[in-house]
């Protein structure tokens, strides 16, 4: 039982896949102007990964090892496109917004990386949990640095005005190196919280 | 013209990496020193470029909506398998890049010697999808996707190559515990995102 716990519990702080794992950074910078996409895009993933673990993981024992990569490849790739013409067909605004990073949901390393070191050694059940735990940790810093991102960047919170109307709005905030020093320096916080150091 | 427009337009303005946070995995993880920086910045640049008007060609010719025109055959004509894109983009990356790795093994083992072990690294470099991606949402024609693939895997080459160089200074500096490694690199990048931000609004025509 502690078993499953840690695989979902594991990855939300102390093996985050973004600020410890360094995985999945793309998407993770590009979708968090404003909460809406965010949350989008985490849901998007979250399918795609613990779907994407599951099938592998079932497939694990007939996946010949020189050509794993492809088989995950297409797997993986064809989930991908499935959430595109869900999102695309139900929620067409925000795919427009999210534009590419849909489609790059395939090259997200975590998806990957994720298939390649526990989907192809576990039973399914565990790879669907461990896909949920990483999807979960992947959402928490997405959630925080869009949080951050636009409250800063315009004042509001998922489109609710949370700041007076005097405050003008930070541009830095939403636009590129905004995103990079947030994440910089959320990075540094949960690294000395959790006292995970590497070495200079 | 429309040509340098677009070259100067994704090297410096909408840079893949400063701009639009693709490749950031490789570029964080090899940017440790120069050498090995430039090494992966040739490989992108090489595998863009070749990528993205190869894959031009097969969305030209047999995704778009109506691209099978060509064989005149009714029902055929009327296909759009544009849902395809990302499937077959990939396989032609994955494909392309181990016959690029094969080819170079063969006839230049110079060049595959410096390259090497970064060619395989970059299927699953985001930039590289990424610029497909692109390139079929903005609707460039066959020249302008070579340029585009070609400036777009430059304009990684100088961010990786510049950020290598800050962080082989960086060895020299003391840096809070929490903030080393992959925080400071963060920030780091921030700062030289900043930079690339006075490049915005140059548009020549």
């Amino acid at each position: 039982m502690s078993k499953t716990k840690a695989i979902i519990l594991d990855p939300l702080s102390d093996n985050n896949p973004i600020t410890i794992q360094v995985l999945g950074i793309c998407s993770a910078l590009a979708v968090t102007v404003k909460m809406e996409t965010a949350i989008v895009m985490c849901v998007a993933l979250t399918v795609v990964l613990t779907l994407s673990n599951t099938v592998i993981s079932l497939l694990r024992t007939v996946i010949p090892f020189q050509i794993r990569m492809i088989v995950e490849m297409s797997v993986i790739a064809s989930l991908v496109v499935l959430t595109d013409q869900v999102l695309k067909a139900y929620l067409y605004d925000i795919s427009t917004q999210l534009s590419v990073f849909v489609g790059l949901i395939i090259t997200n390393c975590i998806v990957m990386g994720r298939a390649e070191a526990f989907a192809l050694q576990n039973p399914p059940y565990l790879s669907f949990l461990d896909g949920l735990g990483n999807a979960l940790g992947y959402s928490a810093i997405l959630i925080i640095v869009a949080s951050i991102r636009e409250v800063l960047g315009s004042g509001t919170w998922y489109g609710m005005a949370v700041l007076p109307e005097a405050y003008m709005g930070n541009g830095l905030a939403t636009l590129a190196p905004g995103a990079f020093i947030i994440v910089g320096l959320i990075i540094w916080v949960q690294r000395t919280v959790i006292k995970k150091f590497e070495d200079s | 013209m429309e040509l340098i427009n677009i070259a100067v337009k994704a090297i410096f303005i909408e840079n893949m990496v400063l701009a639009f946070f693709l490749g950031m995995c490789s570029f964080l993880a090899l940017s440790k020193k120069v050498e090995t920086a430039t090494g992966l910045g040739f490989a992108v640049i090489f595998v863009l470029g070749i990528t993205c008007p190869m894959n031009w060609v097969i969305h030209e010719f047999l995704l778009k909506p109506e691209a099978l025109a060509w064989t005149h055959i009714g029902a055929l004509s009327a296909l759009d398998l544009s849902f395809l894109n990302f499937i077959c983009f990939i396989a032609v990356i994955a494909s392309l890049v181990q016959l690029v790795e094969m080819t170079l093994d063969r006839f230049f083992p110079a060049l595959y010697n410096a390259l090497g072990i970064f060619l395989p690294l970059i299927t699953v470099n985001c930039s590289i999808l990424g610029g497909s991606l692109f390139m079929v949402e903005r609707e460039y024609g066959f020249s302008e996707s070579l340029v585009f693939g070609l400036s777009a895997g430059f304009g990684f080459f100088l961010a990786i190559v510049g950020l290598a160089a800050i962080r082989e200074k960086l060895r020299y500096s003391n840096i809070p515990p929490g903030l080393r490694g992959l925080g400071i690199t963060f920030i780091l990048t921030g700062l030289m995102a900043i930079g690339f931000l006075c490049f915005a609004g140059i548009q020549l025509d």
